[in-house]
C-alpha cells in the first residue's frame, strides 16, 4: 500500500491542481490576515470559507482522480498487489496531498503573521484538524460514489449532489424542521441531526471553541452545554473519526467485489 | 497443472458470459484460446488474474486456489488486451514503476532493444501510437521471469517486423519451459505457435485439443476454415 500511496501522492503533488489549491489557500490566508489584522477574526472568516470549500474540493478531486486513474488501477490489478492496498493507497494519496495543500497553504501565512505568539493557536489547529477530517471524509465518500458508478457523468453528478445536500440542503431542512416543530423540545433532535452531518458538526465544533456561540441563539445554549465540555469535544472527534471510517469501510467492501 | 478451472460461472447483469467452464492447462505448452467476439475469452483470463470475481467455480494457479489471494500473481505475466496506460507518465517511468511494484528481477534492456523502443523512452505514453504502445505493453509483460504468461490479443497494432520479434520471443519463452496462454483472432499466428487450441463458444468450452484433432473433427484441411466450421456446425 505504501508504494501505491507514494505514486499517487507524487503524481498529485506534481499536478497543476495541487498547486492551484495550495496557492488559493496561501492567498486566502494572507488576504484575510491583511484585511482583519487579527488572527482570531481571520480564523472565523476562514472557517466559513473552508467549511464549505473543503468538502467541495475533496468531492470533486476524489471523483476526478478515481476516474482519471482507471487505467493505472487496471494496470495495478494484474500485478501482485492486494486489491484493498491499491484503493487504500490511492485514497490516502489523494486525501493526504489535499490535506498537505491545506495545512501548508494556511499554515505559512498564519505562522508568518505570528500565530505562535497569539492565543488563537488552539483555534487555528482545531480548524486545520477539522479541515483534514473533512478532506478525508469527502474524498472517501467520492471514492465510494466513483467505484459504484462506471459512468463518469453519473458519478460526478451524484458526488456534486451529495456535497450540495450536506453543505446546503441539509441545513435548510434542519432549520425548517426547527421552525415547524418549534413547540416541542428539540434539544436532542438538534444535537443528533448536527452529528449526522460532518459539515455541521465541524462548524459547530469550531464556533463553540471560538466562543461566539451567542451567535447561535437559543439552541446555542444547548450546544454550548454539550460541545463545550471535554466530553462533547471528544464525542465530536470520535464521530468525525467514525465519519472517516465509514466511507473507507464501504470502499474496501466494494473494491473486494468489483469486476474490472 | 499450471491452471485448473472447475465449473466457472460468471454473469454481468443479464448477460451470462461464462457457463460452466472446465479447463486444465499443463505446464510448458502454448495454449491458444479462441472464440468469436463476446464468447468470454477475456472474462476467463481476467478471472484467472482475479480481476473478475467469478459467481461460481474454482480456479487454481500452480496448484493453489486463488480465491482472495494476490501473491500468486507474481507467477503470472499478463498482457492486457487494450493497452490502457496512465497518459501522463513517460515510458521509462512506467517501466521503473512496474519494476518497483513487482520487486522482482527484470530484463527490460534486452526487450527495449529488441523492439527498438529507445527513442520513445522519455516520451509520454499519451503521445505514442497504438503499435508503439503495444510494444511497451509487450516489454512490460516479458521483462519478468514468471512461469505463466497470459497474452490477450498480443498482435494488435504490431507491424510485421515486430510480429516476427514477438513470435521469436514466445518461442524462446516456451523453450524456457514456460506455460503460455494466448488469445488472438489472427489464425495464421495461432497456427504457427499454438500447441493446443481451446475454443470457447457462448461461455462454454466447445473444443479442446491439438490442431490435428481439430482438422480431423471438422474434415477441413485449412486451419482457418476449420475454426470457422466449428462456429457454424454447432448443432
Amino acid at each position: 500500500m505504501i508504494k501505491i500511496l507514494k505514486y499517487s501522492f507524487y503524481d498529485l503533488i506534481r499536478s497543476r491542481w495541487s498547486y492551484v489549491y495550495f496557492l488559493f489557500y496561501l492567498a486566502l490566508g494572507f488576504v484575510l490576515l491583511f484585511l482583519n489584522n487579527d488572527v482570531s477574526k481571520a480564523v472565523i472568516t476562514l472557517m466559513n470559507v473552508i467549511i464549505v470549500l473543503i468538502p467541495l474540493i475533496g468531492t470533486i478531486f476524489g471523483v476526478m482522480y478515481y476516474y482519471n486513474s482507471r487505467e493505472f488501477t487496471e494496470l495495478l490489478l494484474a500485478q501482485p498487489i492486494k486489491r484493498s492496498s491499491i484503493f487504500m493507497g490511492q485514497y490516502f494519496g489523494v486525501a493526504g496531498s489535499l490535506t498537505l495543500s491545506l495545512v501548508l497553504g494556511l499554515g505559512i501565512p498564519f505562522l508568518l503573521y505570528g500565530l505562535l505568539r497569539s492565543n488563537a493557536i488552539f483555534d487555528f489547529s482545531l480548524l486545520l484538524v477539522t479541515g483534514a477530517f473533512l478532506t478525508f471524509i469527502f474524498v472517501g465518500l467520492s471514492f465510494v460514489i466513483a467505484i459504484s458508478n462506471e459512468n463518469k457523468i453519473k458519478g460526478f453528478g451524484y458526488a456534486v449532489l451529495l456535497w450540495l445536500f450536506l453543505a446546503v440542503v441539509y441545513d435548510g431542512l434542519f432549520l425548517m424542521s426547527l421552525i415547524i416543530f418549534e413547540e416541542y423540545p428539540l434539544d436532542t433532535f438538534s444535537l443528533v441531526s448536527t452529528m449526522l452531518n460532518p459539515i455541521d458538526l465541524s462548524r459547530i465544533l469550531i464556533l463553540l471553541k471560538l466562543d461566539i456561540s451567542a451567535l447561535l441563539g437559543y439552541t446555542g445554549a444547548i450546544f454550548k452545554k454539550f460541545f463545550g465540555t471535554d466530553l462533547g469535544f471528544l464525542t465530536s472527534m470520535a464521530i468525525l473519526l467514525l465519519w472517516t471510517a465509514l466511507p473507507i469501510g464501504i470502499l474496501r467492501y466494494k473494491a473486494k467485489r468489483k469486476d474490472f | 497443472m499450471t491452471i485448473t478451472i472447475e465449473n466457472l460461472y460468471k454473469r454481468f447483469g443479464k448477460n451470462h458470459v461464462l457457463k460452466g467452464v472446465n479447463l486444465s492447462v499443463e505446464p510448458g505448452r502454448i495454449y491458444a484460446i479462441l472464440g468469436p467476439n463476446g464468447s468470454g475469452k477475456t472474462t476467463m483470463i481476467k478471472s484467472i488474474l482475479g480481476m473478475v470475481i467469478p459467481d461460481q467455480g474454482e480456479i487454481s494457479v500452480l496448484d493453489r486456489p486463488i480465491k482472495h489471494g494476490w501473491k500468486y500473481r507474481k507467477q503470472i505475466d499478463y498482457l492486457p488486451q487494450i493497452a490502457n496506460f496512465p497518459p501522463n507518465i513517460k515510458v521509462q517511468e512506467l517501466i521503473d514503476m512496474i519494476k518497483d511494484l513487482r520487486n522482482s528481477t527484470s530484463a527490460e534492456e534486452e526487450l527495449i532493444d529488441l523492439f527498438g523502443l529507445e527513442p520513445f523512452l522519455d516520451k509520454k505514453l499519451s503521445t505514442l501510437s497504438g503499435g508503439t504502445k503495444q510494444k511497451v505493453n509487450i516489454v512490460l509483460t516479458f521483462m519478468f521471469d514468471s512461469p505463466l504468461i497470459i497474452l490477450d490479443e498480443p498482435t494488435t497494432g504490431l507491424d510485421p517486423w515486430a510480429l516476427i520479434r514477438l513470435k521469436e520471443l514466445i518461442q524462446k519463452e516456451k523453450a524456457n519451459g514456460k506455460t503460455i496462454l494466448i488469445t488472438s483472432h489472427i489464425m495464421q499466428f495461432v497456427e504457427e505457435i499454438a500447441n493446443e487450441i481451446v475454443y470457447l463458444l457462448e461461455g462454454e468450452i466447445y473444443f479442446k485439443g491439438g490442431i490435428g484433432k481439430l482438422l480431423d473433427q471438422t474434415n477441413e484441411i485449412n486451419f482457418e476454415h476449420a475454426i470457422a466450421a466449428l462456429t457454424t456446425k454447432k448443432p
